[in-house]
């Protein structure tokens, strides 16, 4: 079976992203999965074990200061030489920024077409996407070169599928228009042990009705308790109640949790695009008119400061 | 320092948006068009640069005629002048064969500086900027959060996962930003006058020198196979909070288990 090239996406604190394992599990319905690892020295032999796991058989390395040190670029240049020496069935790599950016970069390399945002992939290489704020379901595929598609997080359920995988390193020479987009510090925010929002199972936000910046916390407490992630509408986010890496919806980030809970938030078009494929959706708002609830599957209407450390008390009760 | 803001026409992301029944493109007709959110930020950044450091700014644009409407709107902002890729052959293009098309016109238009929103709203693909920047051989710093001008280096600072990076590059570069970068100015009644006058010069396809086969539905590297709008959810139970709303919230995330 031809093999499947799967660009790994792992943070140094937690290692491999879930994402990452949704694509390995993809790529073995479309033929033998191998992982590729681009990062700085030594990037590949902690995620090894974990890339086996979901089926990896082989573990392509790219590991070099160069990588680590500019934007994308290099990244694209190795994944391209990779693509054209073995001639994989297709290749994936995570519908988050990155991702999106390498595989950009590739289809120009390549003169190949490109299919963002995939929640789904057959065997022949069609793709399904969401499209429209979730309205419109769309089957695409590449027409000219190989399927390379972004996947976006929580489309599909990680299946183990143990493999030993063998580690190639590959030789890293980058160009010198690699290398015009030179990062010069990155900083890492605190972020505590909550789950990434994208990839979180549960998703709790808070909208425009937390009313203040302070009150961020009850819809905190409530995403600890039901150990997920935060989120924020983006009228709460304009307000300065919640960082922008948090915000949800059109211009934030599209999360597709088994549950998502809003709270405060009346639901325009502009949210709706970014959490309207969750599996499971509550509400609670005060006005029960408000757009939210027709999505809901169960909408509370009430006053969120009575109603949410109510259900916080009970979720305590229960533990 | 002579700045291209790129601007795309898309339909209105508050609106009912859908694809056309007959060639699968995006329907232009039926949805009220309008700038794509964040190219206005991009064309903000563009205006204070001007301000700051002098220049000139131009908006690029590629779409059918009635893309006219967002040119005169962007105009309105400040820009002293637009470009019009308009040519009925690139109606289907996908994203590589854009970026071919703009990379043409860019190539005549000597930009020290490209900026660009950081996703349209419609397709919301983020490839444009890294595909310019690799056809044009020049740096691509992506979903600027804040921009730096110091003479011919540009520094931007970006969101990521896990906090944000510093990232630089000398001039030509191609930079997107993301809506955190600034605040839009409105059009004032002078700017909407005035751009009414200001030159807005058509390109063609044979003006860039792209064969038409190399775009449009010809020339796409990808396709829309069949689409379906996606049944709307329905709403489920709701209930009125008469002092357990909570208690009754939780039990029913228990019964789907998630309690």
């Amino acid at each position: 079976m031809a093999e499947v090239l799967v660009v790994v996406e792992a943070t140094r604190e937690f290692g491999v992203k879930k994402v990452t394992l949704e694509m390995l599990t993809l790529a073995r319905g479309l033929g033998t999965p191998s992982a590729v690892v681009l990062g700085g020295p030594g990037a590949a032999e902690a995620l090894a074990a974990k890339l086996g796991e979901y089926g990896a058989e082989k573990i392509y390395a790219a590991e070099s200061e160069e990588i680590d040190g500019y934007l994308v670029a290099p990244k694209a240049t190795v994944l391209a030489e990779l693509v054209n020496r073995v001639q994989p069935a297709a290749v994936l790599l995570a519908s988050a920024q990155e991702g999106k950016e390498i595989a950009a970069r590739l289809a120009v390399k390549l003169d190949n077409g490109i299919l963002t945002d995939v929640v789904g992939l057959d065997a022949d290489g069609t793709a399904t996407q969401v499209a429209f704020a979730g309205s419109t379901i769309v089957k695409s595929k590449v027409t000219k070169g190989l399927p390379l598609v972004t996947v976006r997080p929580n489309s599909v359920t990680p299946a183990p599928a143990a493999a030993t995988p063998t580690v190639e390193q590959l030789t890293v020479s980058v160009t010198d228009t690699d290398r015009l987009a030179k990062v010069v510090e990155r900083v890492a925010e605190q972020k505590g042990s909550r789950p990434e929002l994208t990839e979180a199972g549960i998703v709790v936000s808070g909208g425009r009705g937390v009313g203040n910046a302070d009150n961020f916390k009850l819809v905190e407490e409530l995403a600890d308790l039901l150990g997920g992630a935060v989120g924020a509408s983006r009228a709460a986010v304009d307000s300065g109640y919640y960082p922008h890496q948090f915000q949800v919806g059109q211009t934030g980030k599209t999360v597709s949790p088994q549950l998502y809970v809003a709270l405060g938030i009346s639901g325009a078009i502009q949210h709706r695009a970014g959490m309207q494929t969750s599996k499971t959706i509550v509400a609670v708002n005060k006005d029960g008119e408000a757009p939210i609830f027709e999505l809901a599957d169960y909408g509370v209407v009430g006053d969120l400061f009575k109603v949410v450390p109510q259900a916080a008390e009970e979720i305590r009760k229960r533990k | 320092m002579n700045i291209v803001v790129l601007v795309k026409q898309v339909p209105d992301s508050g609106a009912d948006r859908s694809l056309r029944a007959d060639d699968n493109t995006v329907d232009r007709g039926s949805a009220n068009n309008v700038i794509n959110e964040m190219d206005e930020y991009a064309i903000e950044e563009a205006l204070k640069i001007k301000e700051a450091h002098g220049g000139e700014v131009t908006v690029l644009t590629m779409g059918p005629d009635r893309a006219t409407e967002s040119i005169r709107k962007a105009l309105s902002m400040g820009p002293d002048a637009a470009v019009h890729v308009l040519d009925d052959a690139l109606h289907g293009s996908c994203a590589v064969a854009t970026s071919k098309v703009l990379a043409a016109a860019l190539g005549q238009l000597n930009a020290d500086l490209v900026l660009c929103g950081a996703e349209s709203t419609d397709g919301r693909v983020q490839a444009m900027p890294h595909m310019l920047a690799e056809r044009l051989g020049v740096a691509a710093l992506t979903g600027a959060r804040k921009l730096t001008v110091d003479g011919g280096t540009l520094t931007v600072e970006r969101q990521t996962e896990e906090g944000y990076e510093v990232v630089t590059a000398a001039t030509p570069a191609v930079v997107s930003v993301w809506d955190t970068i600034n605040e839009p100015r409105y059009p004032s009644f002078k700017g909407i006058m005035a751009a009414k006058k200001k030159p807005v010069k058509t390109l063609s396809l044979a003006d860039l020198g792209v064969a038409p086969t190399e775009v449009g539905f010809e020339g796409a590297t990808s396709a829309v196979v069949e689409h379906t709008r996606r049944p709307p959810r329905s709403g489920g139970a709701k209930i009125t909070d008469e002092g357990s709303g909570g208690v009754q919230l939780v039990e029913f995330l228990a019964t789907e288990k998630f309690v």
